[in-house]
């Protein structure tokens, strides 16, 4: 079969590949492009660990197909510091111990980032509902939930 | 038909390792050239931390900053032996064997440096930052680097030690049936508060406060990062998790991980954690085997809690709402 070209913006760097139709973005990331930020938990839908931004939008990576991310801009944990930096949301959940086997964390980082693009300052209840799509199955969600708390005081603190 | 109230307690004992053939776990401790240690173990990080946990034994024996230390899992065929990562073992049995290894290759650097200060061993001391001191003058001292460059490259020591842990096979005795079959008891208490619709037979916990006994907290956070996910996973074990859910045709449970239920971000009881450490006499710097006891105590806590709440005993667990109607049906028939 013949390949599909997909042109996209990943973290910042144009990226070009050719893949088979019907290759999901998670395939194509990990094993293609060799960001293995994304997690493949389930590969249906349910875990959340393989979750990306794409044009400002939380995506399951394992239910997107590739060919249809041509020209779009996607965002994963692994481009997420810069200069070394750690972004607040990495740095809170090292500080609240928000990880475990770490399997669910890229996923998590990315439902609470995009929660934080549009709510800077979240309620308890909105970082619940923002992270209810997530599995996590080391924590008990408790760190998770306090980690993205404390990102959003950090920032506000930063822009005050 | 009401919501109803109730509250129980539970106490736990919990073992640390097992004792099937004996319990052993092996470890091999060695430096670099150039002073950084190798702990190299076939016992599995799952997540738990025992690479930190392991990192930190070493270097607390040898006396170097933990970020000298570099812990090597990596591969059960061609590494020391260990029986595994289970029964909450690995830190006391692991750590154990560390120790052994660790005080092993300590004493060779020692007589490395004494060579190179010339003193005697016994009149050595680290200082916990790299360096090692003549005991009283410490003007007197020679970097951990050196001495590792030094054994490597001009007095041809290999600073490295053995370890080995073994709580031997217990048998019991003939005549009592006595036996010792597990070693260093954690323990763990919990109180829970349940609310209990009577007419659909939903539970929500509303509350678990828990003690935990741990022996000594080798890492503080990491203790309490694992009993906050434990006690979670102790509410799941009491009223979701089972791959059977429906009642009485197996055809209409779940296939797959997707569909095996347990609590979410938001179905989770206000969760307290109280640790008290009483260190354990033959523990790694006096630490037990938190690991699975963690998710133990919220168990019969919710059961007990469901009894004071509605008057009936599950005994089979989950405790799922279908359960506790057919058992209030029971009662009320009787
Ligand atoms: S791998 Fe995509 S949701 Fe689980
Ligand atoms: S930390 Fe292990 S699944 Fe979340």
């Amino acid at each position: 079969m013949a390949k599909v070209p997909v042109q996209f913006t990943l973290n910042g760097s144009e990226t070009a590949e050719f893949v088979d139709s019907g290759t999901t973005l998670l395939h194509t990331l990990r094993d293609k492009i060799g960001d293995t930020s994304p997690k493949g938990g389930c590969h249906q839908g349910t875990c959340g660990a393989c979750s990306v931004i794409i044009d400002g939008e939380l995506r399951l990576s394992c239910l997107t197909l590739a060919e249809t991310c041509d020209g779009a801009v996607i965002s994963t944990t692994s481009g997420l510091s810069e200069n070394g930096i750690l972004h607040p949301l990495q740095r809170a959940f090292l500080d609240t111990f928000a990880t475990q086997c770490g399997f669910c964390t890229p996923g998590m980082i990315m439902a609470a980032k995009v929660l934080l693009d549009h709510t800077p300052n979240p309620s308890r209840d909105e970082v619940v509902e923002a992270l209810s799509g997530n599995i996590c199955r080391c924590t008990g969600y408790e760190p998770i939930i306090q980690a993205v708390l404390t990102a959003a005081r950090s920032n506000s603190q930063n822009a005050a | 038909m009401a919501i109803r109230r109730g509250r129980g307690v539970a106490a736990i004992n919990y073992p640390t390792g097992m004792n099937l053939g004996g319990d052993p776990t092996q470890a091999l401790v060695h430096s670099t050239p150039t002073g950084n240690f190798m702990v190299t173990l076939s016992s599995v990080d799952l997540g738990q931390g025992m690479k930190q946990i392991m990192a930190q034994i070493c270097a607390e024996t040898i006396g170097v900053p933990t970020d000298r230390v570099v812990v090597d899992t990596a591969d059960t065929d061609t590494g020391p032996h260990c029986m595994g990562t289970f029964a909450s073992r690995g830190t006391h049995r692991a750590g154990n064997a560390v120790i052994q290894a660790a005080r092993e290759a300590r004493q060779v650097m020692l007589e490395v440096a004494a060579e190179e200060l010339e003193v005697n061993a016994s009149d050595l001391e680290t200082d916990g930052q790299g360096k090692i001191l003549v005991k009283g003058a410490p003007q007197k001292s020679i970097s951990i680097f050196d001495v590792a460059l030094s054994a490597h490259f001009k007095r041809g020591r290999s600073i490295s030690g053995r370890g080995m842990f073994l709580i031997p096979r217990s048998y019991p005795e003939k005549e009592t049936g006595a036996m010792k079959p597990s070693t260093c008891y954690a323990h763990a208490c919990t109180v829970a508060e349940v609310e209990v619709d009577d007419e659909t037979g939903e539970v929500t916990v509303l509350t678990v406060k828990n003690v935990f006994e741990i022996g000594r907290a080798l890492n503080p956070k990491m203790v309490e990062q694992q009993l906050v996910g434990g006690s979670w996973m102790g509410i799941s074990h009491a009223l979701y998790e089972t791959t059977e859910p429906y009642y009485p045709n197996r055809d209409h449970g779940g296939t797959d991980f997707n569909q095996y239920l347990m609590p979410g971000p938001g179905d989770l009881a206000e969760t307290e954690i109280i640790v008290l450490e009483r260190p354990s006499a033959d523990g790694p710097y006096g630490a037990k085997g938190p690991g699975e006891m963690c998710a133990n105590p919220q168990i019969p806590a919710v059961a007990n809690a469901v009894f004071d709440a509605v008057g009936v005993r599950i005994d089979t667990l989950p405790i799922t709402p279908e359960r506790i109607l057919r058992a209030l049906k029971a009662q009320a028939a009787n």
